[in-house]
């Protein structure tokens, strides 16, 4: 499957986009799609364990199983306020 | 009253939002932007957030608020985009029977806030630095989110104007 990734903060200017598309296997997992994202953009490999996961606005474990048609998010850890 | 918004926060009606004659306190913190952090001089800051995550999850404190301490109103506001030396970033008022439980839900809101919410910021320091910030620890937090380990990302740049305000 095809699954679009927007990416926030420095992982959007590391990687040069605010969104890249992986191609993934049926309910791959949050773990499968960074290594996919990683191979996509070996940049962001070196903030392994420090990006966080976003599916369908929640937070989201690494044996979460994606969809299609999740919305998915990756973000270094937040700084508002 | 939850909002996501670029421009200027109204902290005045915010905080009217939440008065009743059941509240017998009302607290509101604002989260101002501070010119020195140290040695380093801020010259104005950018605020990039997730919207509709953002948003869903200010509906979530809101929520979780409510069910923690007794609470009668609350309202939280978050500015993002680029703002300026003491513009208001953030803004929480909660209202309450009484003072204690003003005072503990807000701290428990903007503490949780800040863990939670994404919305992300970049110092651009008075000598052209850039740097998205490292979130800063919380303590004796309430929330049983995790803090991740800090996130620096520093690069030269040339220095930038001042947004207007």
């Amino acid at each position: 499957m095809k699954l679009c990734v927007l990416l926030f903060s420095a992982a959007r200017e590391i990687a040069g986009c605010d969104s890249v598309e992986l191609n993934l296997r049926e309910s791959a997992t949050v773990a499968q799609a960074r290594a996919a994202l990683f191979q996509s953009l070996p940049a962001l490999a070196t903030r392994n364990g420090i990006l966080l996961w976003a599916v369908n606005n929640e937070y989201a474990p690494d044996d979460r199983v994606l969809q299609q048609t999740d919305v998915v998010a990756c973000f270094p850890p937040v700084s508002g306020g | 009253m939850i909002a996501l918004t670029q421009q200027p926060i109204d902290f005045a009606s915010l905080t009217e939002s939440v008065r009743s004659h059941q509240a017998g306190a009302v607290v509101l913190f604002l989260g101002t932007v501070r010119e020195f952090t140290g040695e380093a001089r801020t010259a104005w800051l950018e605020y990039e957030a997730f919207p509709e995550m953002a948003m869903a999850a200010l509906h979530r404190l809101e929520a979780e608020v409510r069910g923690r301490f007794s609470v009668i109103e609350v309202a939280m506001s978050h500015r993002y985009g680029k703002l300026a030396l003491g513009d208001i970033a953030v803004a929480v008022a909660v209202s309450s029977p009484h003072r204690a439980q003003a005072f503990e839900a807000g701290r428990w809101l903007i503490d949780t806030l800040k863990e939670n919410v994404p919305i992300w910021k970049k110092e651009h320091y008075a000598d052209g630095r850039t740097e998205w910030l490292q979130p800063e620890p919380v303590k004796d937090s309430r929330s049983a989110a995790a803090i991740p380990v800090a996130w620096t990302f520093l690069s030269e740049s040339s220095p930038e104007i001042v947004p207007d305000a």
